[in-house]
């Protein structure tokens, strides 16, 4: 499956990037405006998410796999696991 | 252009759903057990669960021209009731006979705890042992990867599973590679928060290429959408996929997947458009 040429990308998706990128400042404001915003700096989730952005200005690719990996939970190799029957 | 949307849990839509699915194209469905917003108490309640799906919704689906297809477990959550989880795993063989069954499904993890690998593994022994497909259920947000290579894990230790009679469902973009490269099926749910859009859908598929993989609605109680396989349908359109690649994803892949069961009885499939056949294979 070919996709699409990027300048054809980039005209198709540019506004939809543009909308998505303002909720995430939006949400951030949003956070930061609230009551006891200094509590919440340090919360896990907002580190994640900071680390999320900085995927973003990456240009080496695979944005949207390494940040899913970044919301993940790591695997633990040597879990023990039940036996077939 | 007609679809199959493998994935759906018609217990909890409407019947006008049902109509509009038709209307867009939608010719078969198939529904795995699943959870019904709260643990149920017995092993009746299931009973009663399974009947539904294997009595009332083929019959709710036929009146709209739609094949329905089920799949039988008990799902991840309630495995934490283990007593329970082998009361309805013993159970489920008495409805394995009924013919719109087509295996085992939607097991899996949801927290990744040693109680619900124990009744993965338990289902997946029930599944060896009757010869049956299996669909999987991978967790969801944080611990989708980790429940993920943990599924994996216990398929790849059982020598009598073939992952090509395995589809494993909900994969995303760091997932999606695990269950190809291991030979199993894969599935992505389009949801509109916690899993894939139509479009990163359609980004997987031009990354991964259309060999063994579906998309699903999980049309559920919900935030969902029983129509999000047209959804995805216009958006390939929309990037100037062939019909032919789009029909392999809606409609040839989870034929082919289905038709495996033991139980699967042809039934006519209608001719594709002459769009949805690749030039090379025309007259």
């Amino acid at each position: 499956m070919t996709p699409l040429a990027a300048e054809q990308a980039l005209d198709r998706y540019f506004l939809e990037a543009r909308a998505k990128l303002l909720d995430i400042a939006a949400i951030l404001d949003r956070i930061g405006r609230g009551a006891n915003a200094s509590a919440v700096e340090n919360d896990p989730r907002l580190v994640r998410i900071r680390e999320a952005i900085a995927v973003l200005g990456d240009q080496s690719g695979g944005r949207a796999e390494r940040i899913q990996r970044i919301f993940s939970l790591e695997y633990e190799p040597g879990w023990r696991m039940p036996e077939p029957k | 252009m007609y679809y199959i949307d493998p994935h759906i849990h018609m217990i909890s839509r409407i019947t006008d759903d049902y109509e509009r699915m038709a209307q867009c194209g939608c010719i078969a469905v198939s529904e795995p057990a699943f959870w019904a917003g709260f643990d149920r108490g017995s092993v009746e309640g299931f009973r009663d669960y399974f009947r539904h799906l294997t009595e009332f919704e083929p019959k709710r689906a036929a009146q709209f021209n739609i094949r329905h297809y089920s799949w039988l477990c008990i799902n991840a959550k309630e495995a934490e009731n283990v007593s329970l989880a082998r009361e309805v795993i013993a159970m489920i063989p008495d409805f394995l006979d009924r013919p719109n069954v087509l295996g085992i499904g939607e097991i899996g993890l949801n927290k990744n705890t040693p109680n619900e690998a124990t009744i993965f593994q338990e289902h997946v022994d029930l599944a060896m042992k009757t010869n049956e497909l299996i669909l999987i259920h991978t967790p969801h947000l944080e611990d989708k990867y980790k429940g993920t290579r943990m599924i994996i894990d216990m398929l790849k230790n059982d020598r009598r599973v073939d992952p090509a009679r395995v589809l494993i469902d909900h994969v995303e973009e760091h997932t999606v590679r695990l269950a190809l490269d291991g030979g199993f099926w894969c599935a992505m749910t389009l949801y509109p928060t916690t899993k894939c859009t139509p479009a990163r859908a359609v980004d997987i598929l031009e990354m991964v290429g259309t060999d063994n993989i579906m998309v699903n609605s999980a049309g559920d109680w919900g935030k969902s959408d029983p129509m999000a396989v047209p959804q995805l349908i216009q958006e390939m359109k929309h990037r100037g996929h062939s019909e032919a690649a789009i029909r392999k994803v809606v409609f040839e892949n989870p034929l082919k997947f289905f038709r495996q069961s033991h139980r699967w009885q042809e039934w006519e499939i209608p001719e594709p458009s002459r769009d949805e056949v690749p030039a090379e294979t025309q007259a």
